[in-house]
């Protein structure tokens, strides 16, 4: 088993971000903006800090391309899923 | 062993791009891939549930917001401490490992025991109150599904990395299964805050 060498994300910048977005996420649901405008700033909010666990705690930036492709797989499989459940809204 | 059989044995497997640097990392993002899609079905039925109701309650006035975000916060702490136990696994610093391993085991361990207080508050106080128990309104049942399916997997975690400290500190384990480990612990992490989002905050 070969341990490839890669560099070291600054793991504490990685926690200052995750603190501070979800300090803002706490922010953002008392604005004075439309219900609309609240849910895509949490949701880009929610999916920026889950990227980042991803690319620099799970180290998926540094890894080869299949191991992108195989974390990426089930989120693809959830829009399909949403697309098929889309028409029961109605 | 015949000619053949001893020209097999030597050869070197053949690279391809699904040959990892590591077949248990391979395994754990498999799993995990798996483990995604289970709770990405639930979540996206807890949309879709939440979508079709005229009469869904706003989750931020009946959930504790603030013990959550405290919630989140120690889970994103523990998984800061995870990664200090693999840079200390890498470096061969045995005490480092130790330490962090044991924050993180315990950063999982203060989680369970604030959402057991939480569930706790929310069964025998806030959703009878509102008319919202478990069995008369689905925004009880998708949230304990939910929260429940991922309370158990931070039990798994804190069950499975208190195994690979004891394998560590025995010297049987190192740095790639702290890796590997870690993995699981951090899609913990991940999956937390997906649902802190849409389950809470939303």
């Amino acid at each position: 088993m070969s341990q490839e060498a890669h560099a070291q994300p600054n793991y504490m910048a990685i926690f200052w971000w995750l603190l501070g977005l979800t300090i803002a996420e706490l922010a953002v649901i008392h604005l004075p903006i439309s219900k609309m405008m609240i849910a895509i700033l949490l949701v880009g909010m929610a999916i920026s800090k889950a990227a980042m666990v991803a690319m620099y705690f799970m180290h998926l930036k540094f890894e080869r391309q299949t191991l992108t492709w195989i974390a990426l797989s089930p989120f693809i499989l959830c829009v399909f899923l949403i697309l098929m459940l889309i028409p029961d809204l109605s | 062993m015949s000619q053949a059989a001893v020209m097999h044995a030597s050869a070197e497997p053949a690279e391809s791009p699904l040959t990892p640097e590591s077949w248990g990392k391979l395994g754990m993002w498999v799993f995990l891939a798996g483990d995604a899609m289970s709770f990405g079905t639930l979540i996206v039925g807890y949309g879709i549930l939440r979508g079709i109701s005229s009469n869904w309650p706003v989750p931020s006035h009946i959930l504790g917001i603030n013990l959550t975000a405290i919630m989140t916060f120690l889970l994103i702490c523990s998984s800061v401490t995870m990664v200090q136990s693999l840079s200390a696994a890498q470096r061969g610093d045995r005490s480092g490992l130790t330490k962090h391993l044991l924050l993180t085991i315990l950063g999982g361990l203060v989680f369970l025991g604030l959402q057991a207080y939480e569930w706790t508050h929310l069964i025998g106080h806030s959703l009878p109150e509102a008319g919202l128990s478990f069995s008369t309104h689905l925004f009880a049942t998708t949230f304990f599904v939910l929260t429940g399916f991922h309370g158990m997997h931070v039990t798994g975690g804190v069950i499975y990395n208190s195994c690979v400290l004891v394998a560590c500190l025995r010297g049987s384990y190192g740095a790639g299964e702290v890796e590997i480990a870690g993995l699981y612990w951090h899609f913990v992490d991940l999956v937390w805050i997906l649902i802190f989002t849409f389950v809470y905050l939303l």
